[in-house]
């Protein structure tokens, strides 16, 4: 290596190192950075480099998951220590995520598949198997195995767990006339009399025809002829009640436009902390508990940088910092050492037991059935 | 080399373009359009054609698609017309640019956040808390065919205004005066001279505004709240949800017909009113 570098070689270096084209360790290493960081970091103990960052992990890191789901702080500190910013991409369903992995050169290295999609990545061959020496803060025995099972297909770990929660509904009680909400049945036919014009559900298929489906009294996951006729036919007697169909229903309810809406554990408490009015409601008929995951997919561009922020999710601390700010529980009993008891406590993160025994968890063929996506299609376009 | 070969040569990129970027996507949703959904979302070869037997299934989406991407089209030529005549007949050469430039700037910011900012404008603390302080109750806005005609027209209104600027600005004003010398009312002027002479810059709007309507999905989905259904939705909705490209496929080739079909029909009367004019102009 020369001593000097010409101020041309220095800017094509700095444009290939922007571009990707080179890695961090090369640029530094060429244009004679990294000697000089080294002497800096020797002389000043807080620019020391860290373990993470001698790993060279490349320059950035691709991360596709759900809205209202992150702490940013966690994301900021990542970048501080690996030196590998965050590229984030929100999505607003499972079905969406997968076509965009089926159709290829997504660009992700890490995504957050929901349990019952899984086995539909491993079938489609989208998913990367986990090297689990990689990901030290994973310990499968704080894990719930409830919410850590479907991350395992055939004795082969495909995915670690991140949080789980409930899909109920979020209700403003300050319309409701003092009669509670407590089940599906409430939830569509008042949408349909008081509620007229307040309602939202969301725009796929999975927890809007499985809340039909549980007003009729039939399973979440049905994919029976017969019983998805009965849902199709209340959603659209539903339809002209309805304000919107969203999965971003959070600016309606909080700016009042909306007073009801299908909503997850998360959004549910991030409503309630700030209006209390709005409630937090499970239907009595049953409904959804879920469980998300970090996973890599097949042929991630960036597979160092994906293992270590998977890894560094999963440490305790950042963990627990995470819950704080999104208000989903987690199933690992480290993290949860570490939280507040009101968290623990919360009813609407932690519901009653017979509450959510009523629940199912989305089965893989509730995702690929072909008739509940046509049905949600005929639906929305009705 | 010869003439021709030069000719040819000088066709190649454009025609390669064509090719590539037209020729051989089309035909790739043709094909598609005649297959089936695999079973766990995408395509399957196969030569059936179920797809547009299923058609009617999306009837409410062509049919909002085909009301409102006209009544917008037409609603932007109602409100770009006054404003480009008032820019191109009226406004002094010092004023011109500028005004021009406040046309375009909407431009510089993406149409997304643009839309957004209508949601708030249209939404529950917006226009309508305006209207109750004004003892109007209970109006709603946002999440209707009105917002999403609304967000369309403000959207696709500067592709309109310059066509129509561009032809009214080339119109030699003498004509105008001419026309007043001679007697004429100044609406007589307008209907028998002004509007005749800027035909072709209105159909040039209108194609441009029209032909990018029928593809709409942003708006509707933003200000419709996924309730105003536009064939752009549908198909939205069909690759990303449904994962049923065979379908999706048949969808879009319907929506490419029936533009066809429009634009061709629509370029017929342009070119006959354009005839009718020439005539008269020759007695």
């Amino acid at each position: 290596m020369e001593d000097h570098i010409s101020k041309q070689k220095f800017m094509q270096e700095l444009r290939r190192y922007q571009k990707g084209s080179v890695t961090r360790r090369h640029f530094l290493g060429v244009t004679g950075l990294g000697a000089a960081t080294a002497v800096m970091g020797a002389a000043v103990p807080g620019l020391r480099a860290t373990t993470a960052m001698a790993s060279d992990i490349g320059d950035r890191v691709v991360l596709a998951t759900w809205p209202n789901y992150h702490d940013q702080a966690n994301f900021d500190m990542f970048t501080d220590k690996t030196g590998a910013f965050m590229q984030v991409n929100v999505f607003g369903s499972n079905e969406e995520m997968l076509a965009k992995l089926q159709a290829g050169g997504s660009g992700w290295d890490v995504y957050v598949p929901t349990n019952y999609t899984i086995t539909t990545y491993v079938e489609e061959d989208l998913i990367e198997p986990l090297d689990l020496s990689r990901l030290p803060n994973y310990d499968a025995a704080a894990f719930d195995k409830r919410f850590s099972d479907a991350g395992v297909v055939d004795g082969v770990v495909y995915a670690v767990p991140k949080n789980w929660g409930t899909t109920g509904m979020a209700v403003n009680t300050s319309h409701d006339g003092g009669k509670a909400f407590t089940s599906w049945k409430d939830f569509f036919d008042r949408t349909m009399d008081d509620y007229s014009g307040r309602t939202m559900v969301h725009d796929y298929q999975l927890t809007t025809i499985g809340a039909a489906l549980n007003y009729h009294g039939y399973s979440f996951n049905s994919i029976d002829e017969a019983e998805l006729a009965d849902a199709e036919k209340l959603l659209i007697d539903v339809k002209p009640h309805l304000f919107a169909i969203t999965s971003d229903y959070q600016p309606a309810m909080r700016s009042g436009d909306a007073w009801l809406t299908i909503c997850w554990t998360g959004d549910g408490k991030q409503l309630n902390t700030d209006i209390p009015e709005i409630d937090y409601v499970l239907g009595k008929e049953g409904g959804e508990l879920w469980s998300d995951y970090y996973a890599i997919p097949k042929g991630a561009p960036h597979m160092e940088a994906a293992y270590a922020l998977i890894n560094f999710m999963l440490d305790p601390e950042v963990n627990a910092r995470e819950v704080m700010a999104h208000g989903y529980p987690v199933a690992d009993s480290r993290t949860n050492d570490l939280l507040p008891e009101e968290i623990l406590n919360d009813p609407i993160l932690y519901p009653a037991a017979d509450l959510l025994d009523a629940l199912e968890f989305g089965a893989a063929q509730t995702l690929t059935d072909p008739n509940r996506a046509e049905l949600i299609a005929r639906f929305k376009s009705a | 080399m010869t003439q021709r070969a030069r000719n040819w040569l000088l066709i190649a990129p454009a025609g390669a373009w064509l090719l590539v970027m037209l020729v051989v996507p089309l035909s790739i949703v043709f094909v598609f359009s005649f297959g089936e959904r695999a079973p766990s979302g995408g395509y399957v070869p196969a030569f059936t054609f179920e797809q547009y037997a299923n058609l009617p299934a999306r009837f409410t989406a062509f049919q909002n698609t085909l009301i409102l991407a006209p009544l917008g089209t037409l609603m932007a030529l109602l409100i770009a017309y006054p404003l480009a005549y008032q820019l191109a007949v009226r406004t002094s050469e010092k004023w011109k640019t500028l005004l021009l430039v406040l046309v375009i700037v909407p431009f510089w910011t993406s149409i997304l956040i643009r839309s957004y900012a209508w949601i708030f404008i249209l939404g529950g603390r917006g226009l309508p808390a305006l209207l109750e302080s004004i003892g109007i109750d209970d109006v709603r806005l946002i999440y209707t065919p009105f917002a999403v005609l609304v967000g369309i027209v403000y959207g696709y209104l500067p592709l309109m205004v310059f066509p129509v600027y561009v032809s009214l600005d080339r119109l030699d004003k003498r004509l105008l005066e001419a026309s007043s010398d001679l007697g004429a009312h100044p609406v007589t002027t307008f209907f028998k001279v002004t509007l005749p002479m800027s035909v072709s810059g209105i159909a040039t709007g209108c194609m441009l505004v029209f032909i990018l309507l029928m593809g709409e999905f942003l708006i509707p989905a933003l200000l419709g709240g996924g309730k105003v259904f536009f064939v752009g939705n549908a198909l939205v909705d069909l690759f990303l949800q449904s994962r049923n490209w065979a379908y999706g496929s048949a969808v879009a080739m319907m929506l490419i017909v029936i533009m066809l079909v429009t634009v061709t029909l629509y370029m017929r009367l342009i070119s006959k009113l354009n005839v009718q004019r020439d005539d008269a102009a020759l007695m």
